[in-house]
């Protein structure tokens, strides 16, 4: 082992109250571990609201539509990374499709991944866009007149029948996306829930509250996105649009916080054994984290925001500064909520008898700096996709119907 | 090709790497039977071991054979094998500290008689489990039971993804950091095999450790159940563990 | 049904897709990667071929019979040789090579008999400030036979937790043998030959009955207190102020 691997473990050791089993002191789900279900979440939470516009006819948030389903893109195709690297050996993660356990819930993440990128996401927004594509590729330059027309797949049909089928097989996707996003980000849930060693990660709940969790992390994510690009190209935004997402996402916020009060009220009332350490743990080592950061900042502020700001009558300026103030805390809310189940579970002893510590790197594979980034890196995506495929369909773009034979304002990205 | 496109690419990098690695080796390697050792019938098998608690004295001969035997990391943060010292005091509290961690656990207790009503040590280590959790939660199968009852980590399939290190309820388990997979106890299979003892219940001077088939008519571990009253560690969570402790006292979790 | 035009384009790269999976797993892929008991095979075999490091007595005794036979007969009987000697399988191996070492300094016996109260009673244990200073060990006691030169003969060679806890309690000037009879085999053979215990009130009401002629020791009614149980059913004669 290197001096200083072992350097930072004999400090950890110092720090270690009470008693720990020997083999404990290495902390082996980090960060990284962290950011994978914080991603999943927006990207479950982010189509759950697409699903809204196609499945459940929510039709004042169609202009949130779109950018919802490349945000919920853009974070897929990061979620593997933070599980690549915090793997001991990346190189053989193929064995995952090759020889899965059928009993482990994690040997799902392979074919459940797969199925959702390709037969849910990228599916639906093909057919989302495939009309759009045809009709700007005819009137743009090289090279984006090719990657548009590689992306539509060399399509050309762009009758009435063939867009009435494109929204068919929409509302068709969606409703089979819908147990798939809950799948996508479930399963998750069922790896801590389903560890009967741990008390603070075994509970029938897990999965359920990580998923409505993700469902308020999800929606909004879009509602930040929406507000910044909007912000960005100087455009108004539609306050309809706006007030209904906020209505869902309180709604949202209200059963995710009775279930996790569910949860803890049960633990105390139970009270079985590891009910003292647990009580050590959260007043002590996460109490930062999960009263300030998980309960005051990430739920009973934005509530009481989002109530104030639907029930006062302010005006629109007021209610965006305060929705934008909303969504910001219940993203640091629903990310320390994360840290909490995944570092807070292994914080404590299985002796029941003592607490340990966690020390973050900065560098290093599995080190802040890497989680940062992972973090950047969908953003990133998300601005090159937008690019390519524009958050605003060609019927809604500014300067009214294409006109053939018009060249019509560059789709801005 | 765009962005997205790169982006898969990168993402399927690592597994695609990987396989036509492991193609490569296929390709290179030569196979070898299985049939090299069939003198030994794993199926006549069946181990487990015995701990009596009042002949432990907590000399720690055991961890220390136990790392020469396995080349377990020599560093305290590492170990197949351990032991726990207990000291329960008048008003029912109960102080653990592992004497096997240098630093962490006092080589001598200190005269605490009017306050300590009992004190012992409890050796522990993989418990080789009938209903194993490890076992149940390997994505990829790299660990798994053998028809002799002991659980093994194949180390060239683990991937490292530290699951089944927080699955067990024992915390027997860790990472190694030489070759990054899973690690822990498994009765040392190399020497059990071929008829010799663990190295832990070799070196033990008291033989507080039992080691025995449980399809034998006459072993010591089958006098051991016998003879004793049995317990094991963490029975509510129904991971059936072939460890028995003899003397285990409530306060040992 | 005509089938839309999209569709027909979906369809080839689905096909593409779905297909090329199905060939590289079925075809491309050799049956050594997938399969689980060829996995655990070799796996089986990589345990079973790593190397032997400590050889085990039987080994052992195959040329030290004597040594050995030294060891069953004494108090050591139930040690391992390679427990002081440590790894010894190279050396069984090819003994010529090189012998193992054994232990020679005061350092290396404490490992077990260095007094700790955890151990349990019966153990022998001492002080090693205490007993004979800077003397290695083995100068007074053979490691194969380890019989101490002076046959102890109080009970605390053996019994240093409660002589330890005794001599701070009220009973401190009491002897073991006040209560306590042992038979001489007990020395020998401590699990089968063990020490009695008084088995009637009136052994303690001795010193303790009111009419007893100890002046020192709390009385108390024999006929009344604690009956009908013995009195160290309920006090801990080694401590008696420790109540239990």
């Amino acid at each position: 082992m290197n001096a200083e691997a072992a350097k930072g473990l004999s400090e950890l050791l110092e720090q270690v109250t009470g008693f720990i089993y020997p083999n404990e002191i290495e902390m082996h789900w980090g960060i990284l571990v962290v950011v994978y279900p914080y991603v999943t979440g927006v990207v479950a939470g982010a189509f759950i609201l697409a699903s809204m516009v196609k499945v459940f006819n929510v039709r004042e948030v169609q202009p949130t539509y779109r950018l919802a389903l490349l945000t919920a893109l853009s974070f897929l195709l990061i979620a593997p990374l933070p599980l690549l690297l915090h793997l001991g050996h990346p190189l053989r993660s193929y064995e995952i499709f090759l020889t899965p356990n059928l009993q482990s819930a994690m040997a799902m993440f392979g074919f459940v991944y797969a199925w959702y990128l390709m037969g849910v996401l990228l599916l639906e927004i093909w057919f989302e866009y495939r009309g759009d594509l045809i009709r700007m590729a005819r009137q743009e330059r090289p090279p984006m007149r090719w990657i548009h027309r590689a992306l539509s797949l060399f399509s050309t049909d762009v009758s009435e029948a063939a867009a009435t089928f494109d929204k068919k097989a929409i509302k068709a996707i969606t409703i089979i996306g819908i147990p798939s996003a809950f799948l996508l980000h479930g399963y998750v849930g069922f790896i801590f829930g389903s560890v009967k060693a741990n008390p603070w990660w075994s509970s029938v709940l897990m999965p359920i509250v990580f998923l409505m969790s993700a469902i308020v992390s999800g929606i909004a994510l879009v509602v930040f996105l929406y507000m910044v690009v909007t912000a960005l190209r100087r455009e108004p935004i539609d306050m309809r649009c706006l007030d209904t997402i906020t209505s869902y996402l309180f709604y949202a916020v209200i059963v995710d916080f009775s279930l996790e009060a569910l949860d803890f009220i049960h633990r105390l009332y139970q009270s079985e054994e590891s009910v003292k350490i647990l009580g050590k743990l959260i007043t002590g080592k996460l109490f930062m984290s999960l009263f300030v950061l998980q309960i005051l900042l990430g739920m009973f502020i934005p509530l009481a925001i989002l109530v104030l700001a639907k029930m006062r009558g302010f005006n629109d300026d007021l209610r965006k500064l305060l929705y934008f103030i909303a969504v910001i805390l219940i993203q640091v809310g629903i990310f320390s909520t994360r840290w909490n189940v995944v570092i807070g579970g292994q914080l404590f002893s299985k002796s029941f008898r003592g607490l340990m510590g966690y020390k973050m790197e900065v560098m290093g594979i599995e080190g802040l700096l890497a989680a940062v980034v992972l973090l950047a890196m969908p953003f990133v995506i998300l601005a090159v996709l937008m690019r390519v495929l524009p958050t605003k369909r060609l019927d809604e773009q500014a300067g009214g119907p294409v006109m053939a034979g018009v060249r019509p304002v560059r789709p801005e990205a | 090709m765009n962005k997205r496109d790169f982006l898969k690419g990168l993402i399927l990098f690592f597994p695609a790497g990987g396989l036509l690695d492991a193609l490569a080796k296929e390709a290179g390697g030569a196979e070898k039977g299985a049939g090299a050792d069939a003198a030994y019938d794993p199926a006549k098998h069946y181990y487990g071991m015995g701990i009596e608690i009042d002949k432990c004295i907590g000399c720690n001969r055991c961890v220390e054979a136990c790392k020469t035997e396995n080349n377990v990391p020599k560093e305290p943060f590492f170990f197949r094998t351990w032991v726990e010292r207990y000291r329960v005091s008048r008003d029912g509290e109960a102080t653990v500290e592992s004497i096997s961690v240098p630093g962490r656990g006092t080589r001598e207790a200190p005269e605490d008689a009017r306050e300590t009503l009992r004190s012992f040590f409890v050796p522990k280590l993989c418990n080789q489990c009938a209903h194993p959790p490890c076992v149940q939660v390997c994505p990829v199968g790299a660990t798994f039971s053998t028809a002799d009852g002991v659980v093994l980590v194949d180390d060239k399939r683990c991937i490292g993804c530290r699951y089944c290190i927080q699955a067990c309820p024992y915390s027997a388990r860790y990472l190694n950091p030489h070759t990054k997979t899973a690690d822990k106890c498994n009765f040392c299979y190399h020497r059990i095999t071929k008829g010799l003892l663990p190295a832990c219940v070799e070196v033990c001077p008291t033989q507080a450790r039992v080691f025995g088939d449980l399809k034998s008519k006459a072993s010591r571990l089958v006098r051991f159940r016998r003879m004793n009253k049995i317990h094991v560690l963490k029975p509510g969570l129904n991971t059936e563990p072939k460890v028995y402790y003899a003397q285990l006292d409530g306060e040992v979790r | 049904m005509r089938i839309p035009e999209q569709v027909q384009r979906l369809a080839i790269v689905i096909g593409v897709i779905v297909g090329g999976a199905l060939v590289v797993r079925f075809l491309v892929v050799p049956r050594s990667l997938v399969a689980k008991d060829l996995h655990e095979a070799t796996t089986i075999q990589r345990e079973m071929a790593k190397p032997v490091k400590f050889a085990g007595s039987a080994t052992c005794q195959m040329c030290h019979g004597d040594a050995v036979e030294r060891l069953r007969g004494g108090y050591h009987k139930s040690l391992s040789c390679e427990g002081c000697h440590g790894p010894a399988a190279t050396h069984a191996e090819n003994p010529m090579g090189g012998k193992p070492p054994a232990p020679r300094d005061r350092k290396f016996c404490p490992l077990c008999h260095l007094y700790d109260a955890s151990r349990p009673t019966g153990f022998p244990q001492i002080n090693p400030t205490a007993h004979n200073p800077l003397k290695p060990c083995i100068e007074c006691h053979n490691a194969h036979n380890p019989v101490p030169l002076k046959v102890p003969q109080a009970c605390e060679a053996c019994h240093a937790q409660i002589e330890r806890t005794k001599a701070v309690s009220s009973h401190a000037l009491l002897r073991c043998t006040t209560c306590h009879t042992a038979p001489e085999r007990h020395k020998t053979e401590p699990r089968s030959a063990r020490p009695s215990i008084p088995q009637r009130r009136e052994f303690c009401g001795t010193c303790h009955a009111k009419d007893a002629a100890e002046k020192s020791a709390p009385k108390v009614d024999m006929t009344t207190h604690g009956t009908p149980y013995l009195c160290w059913q309920c006090h801990y004669p080694h401590l008696p102020e420790g109540r239990g």
